[in-house]
């Protein structure tokens, strides 16, 4: 029961966290300078007066700001996102047909940094003072200090153009027109360079917070009493030692999530990896505010999806946390 | 544990190998030709949207009635033949037999009537705004009916701009600009849309019952579009791609020119004639003055602009028509650096120094796109204006749209701004200097707020002159005109290099560059 409600309590939260963002983002896009029409106007290479004036009555950029206001939250809270007016297409189409490829992105550099850090971790505090966690404790921190643009490029340069083992761009080869198994695995091959790039980042975060944790709760009681009972070493460490550390890395994760979300926009963007990043970089220097707006609604979505998964792990990782709401 | 970190690495590794086995593929194999691009096109209907990324796979998906061959001569396409009327006012066009678009139907006079009437109404550049009706007396002839003569009108029915689009799917009643089929058309040229993914790729296959015989060779070209030129680079580099037209930055063109598998030549697309220059707000004080104006041309060292910054990929553009036209004249003031003469006309226009050494402030926009072409010669810009006494601020824009507001809205000083000659002057040249398209909120047009009364007649008189060398002379006075009044200050052609697999043969080489049909192209 409790747990319905909190789910029922959560939707609702949800639905005036998304109109918030809907409005304020509103607000926001139109204080930018210029416009959609002088976007399109700028590719076609100039326009007369009366185009000018045809387009801006289409896309309704004509009428009062309230007035558009008002019938955009409406017609949000509907669930109708509208037409992006740069490629004329419903927003929601052009979203859905971005999604996969976003999710794509992140979830596989989450399970290459959540997996790989946390077992970096949990080595680098075993064995606190050996050369293999200094080791890592630099390339941690080279990780999460240099910038994803850089870190990309350089991989890109490093993996596509010196060592050319993966393609400098893309989700898949358009031209090659694979189905199937072929078609997957050419999409794992465009995914390595953007996916280890952005899990790069994230990778040295939780290398060092399990390693941090891991340190703390291996100096716990229960950890000396598990050890005095005889227990195998390798059981003390990932029964006793790592299921109670990994509670502040699942935070962390869930937390990260909208992070990564903002890390994609990057990512996507250096490897032209076809997601909602790019979309989004692309709607906004070409003023496609309703494109905009669908997105950043679509990204709350995401994240809001992604904080109530992480609460339901919380759950499975520790039976406490229900017990007591 | 050890045994398993060593287990997980084995797995990934031999994963890696997999993955990384899978094999690109080149063009020449299956006969495609794999071009990279940096724009998306909003739709693929270039009769109601201009901008040359709409034009480029326009020209691919529709025939067009006449093209032009890389010296300016009209040659036949969809008409075989033309002809214009005693006084000029009425052109015949013949069709060919037997042409049919993509679905089977056959391209009629009906066809070419529509197409034409919708880029008169539609067209961004006002184009066909003399055509005043057209006859079809027969499935083969178009006869069109002029208001006036019109030295451009050929020029207007060649590919980029006049797309024979099928009546029997745009003249259903919607409004053309909006039309759902303008994302997925039915065409009349060379290759067939397959495939259109916005930010992603084009993909065009061989219409092989196209009306030229033996055209097109390539069986598929396939658009690739790329985030930006740094990305197309690598992919040229990395042989992702066969063919790049239209590659303007410099450092790109120096980096892939060093390539042994590429050939990268800025022959083609002489009609574009795009020029970059300093524009000035005459409407606004101190540029009012004409001898301000020409101090700051003559404080520009345009062989120091185009031999080094942009290191010698560029030519210097002297006027408003570009080198390549066939109406460009050289005969004109050529601001040769000379900052003495700078400093004198700004005493001569009250501008003198004060205790500083300071004349005036005033301030340029430029926008982020083509650095080459806007950052370094607005920061050169600055540094030769100090050595004379001018206070310049540079002002970035973060986007198009931030900068076209402004220049649109005549709110600046001065700006670094590009703009494309599009081959008949009356197309791209007119519109920046006739009083009469000093238009607020419209960039591109004369957002100078230029006006000489003999500059209108000049180019009202050419407008509609047809005889070539009374033609060339009315805009051989205009070149001179208003490169003295100097309403901007003229400085480099941008080049438009391609760089292609040099294994491929027939690359577009007329006026149009890749702004044509590449029909011709194809492997050795």
């Amino acid at each position: 029961m409790p747990l319905i409600r909190e789910i029922v309590g959560r939707f609702l939260l949800a639905l005036i966290l998304i109109a918030s963002v809907a409005a304020l983002n509103f607000m926001l896009l139109h204080a930018a300078p210029g416009d959609i029409v002088e976007t399109i106007v700028g590719e076609m290479g100039g326009a007369t007066e009366e185009t000018v004036r045809e387009l801006r009555h289409q896309f309704g950029l004509d009428r009062p700001f309230v007035e558009q206001f008002f019938l955009y939250i409406g017609r949000t809270l509907t669930g109708d996102l509208g037409i992006s007016a740069y490629y004329n297409r419903p927003v929601a189409d052009l979203i859905l047909d971005r999604v996969p490829a976003t999710v794509l992105l992140v979830f596989t550099s989450l399970a290459i940094a959540l997996g790989l850090g946390v077992i970096l971790g949990v080595i680098s505090a075993r064995f606190s003072r050996s050369w293999f966690a200094a080791v890592v404790n630099v390339v941690a921190l080279l990780g999460f200090s240099a910038p994803v643009f850089w870190s990309g490029l350089l991989l890109l340069l490093m993996f596509a153009i010196i060592v050319p083992l993966v393609p400098t761009s893309g989700m898949y080869d358009v031209a090659a027109d694979l189905s199937g198994w072929a078609f997957a695995v050419d999409v794992l091959h465009h995914l390595i360079l953007p996916a280890t790039t952005l899990a790069l980042i994230y990778l040295a975060l939780y290398t060092r917070l399990t390693r941090a944790s891991m340190l703390e709760v291996m100096n716990s009681d229960y950890v000396r009493t598990a050890r005095a009972k005889g227990l195998h070493e390798g059981k003390v460490l990932f029964k006793h030692g790592l299921r109670n550390a990994l509670m502040p890395v699942v935070t962390m994760a869930g937390l990260q999530l909208s992070g990564m979300l903002a890390g994609a926009v990057l990512v996507e963007t250096v490897f032209t990896w076809p997601g909602l990043g790019l979309l989004a970089y692309d709607a906004i220097s070409r003023r496609d505010n309703q494109l905009i707006l669908g997105i950043l609604v679509a990204s709350a979505v995401l994240v809001i999806v992604g904080t109530i998964l992480t609460d339901l792990l919380y759950r499975l990782i520790d039976p406490r946390v229900g017990a007591r709401s | 544990m050890q045994q398993s970190i060593r287990f997980a690495m084995v797995l990934l590794g031999s994963l890696a190998c997999g993955i990384i086995s899978s094999p690109t593929y080149a063009g020449k194999e299956n006969n495609s030709v794999i071009w990279a691009s940096v724009g998306t096109p909003r739709h693929l209907n270039p009769a109601v949207q201009s901008g040359v990324y709409t034009m480029q796979p326009g020209a691919q998906i529709f025939a067009s009635p006449l093209r032009v061959d890389g010296d300016w001569k009209i040659q036949p396409y969809l008409a075989e033949s033309w002809e214009f009327g005693s006084d000029n006012k009425t052109l015949t066009l013949k069709l060919r037999k037997g042409a049919k678009f993509h679905d089977g139907a056959p391209i009629t006079s009906a066809d070419v009537a529509f197409s034409l009437m919708v880029v008169k109404k539609y067209h961004p550049f006002r184009l066909l705004s003399e055509v005043e009706k057209i006859d079809t007396p027969d499935d083969n002839t178009v006869i069109v009916h002029l208001s006036q003569p019109s030295p451009a009108l050929l020029l207007s029915l060649t590919p980029p701009f006049c797309p024979v689009l099928p009546k029997h799917i745009f003249d259903d009643g919607q409004p053309l600009p909006t039309h759902p089929r303008n994302l997925n058309p039915v065409g009349s040229g060379p290759f067939k849309l397959v495939d259109f993914n916005p930010e992603q790729h084009i993909i065009l296959e061989k219409f092989p019952d196209f009306f030229l015989p033996g055209r097109p060779k390539l069986d598929r070209v396939v658009i690739k579009i790329y985030k930006d030129a740094n990305a197309r680079a690598l992919a040229m580099e990395a042989k992702e791609a066969d063919f790049s037209p239209l590659i303007t930055d410099i450092s790109s063109i120096d980096h892939l020119a060093k390539l042994p598998n590429l050939v990268v030549s800025d022959e083609g697309g002489r009609g574009v004639g795009p020029l970059i220059w300093i524009a000035f707000n005459t409407a606004k004080k101190p540029f009012d003055d004409v001898k301000v104006r020409q101090a700051i041309s003559f404080v520009l060292d345009r062989q120091f602009i185009t031999k080094r910054l942009q290191r010698g990929r560029t030519q210097i553009a002297t006027g408003p028509i570009a080198p390549s036209s066939p109406y460009y004249t050289s005969d004109v003031e050529h601001y040769k650096v000379d900052l003495p003469k700078a400093e004198k006309l700004l005493d001569e226009a009250g501008l003198k120094k004060n205790a500083q050494g300071i004349r005036f402030k005033t301030s340029i926009l430029f926008t982020p796109a083509g650095r080459d072409y806007s950052q370094n010669v607005a920061e050169y810009l600055k540094a030769q204006l100090k050595r004379i006494g001018v206070d310049l601020e540079l002002v970035p824009m973060p986007d198009f749209p931030s900068w076209a507001k402004r220049v649109g809205g005549h709110d600046f000083d001065m700006t670094t701004d590009n703009v494309f000659n599009w081959g008949d002057p009356t197309i791209g040249v007119h519109r920046t200097y006739l009083t009469s398209n000093i238009r607020k909120g419209v960039v591109w047009s004369n957002t100078q707020s230029y006006s000489n009364p003999r500059v209108d007649e000049l180019l009202a008189k050419a407008a509609v002159e047809t005889n070539e060398d009374k033609r060339k002379q009315l805009y051989k006075e205009f070149q001179q005109i208003v490169v003295r009044d100097a309403p901007v200050a003229f400085i480099n052609v941008v080049p438009h290099y391609s760089a292609y697999d040099k294994r491929l043969k027939g690359l577009p080489m007329s006026i149009w560059g890749s702004h044509a049909p590449i029909d011709e192209l194809s492997w050795e």
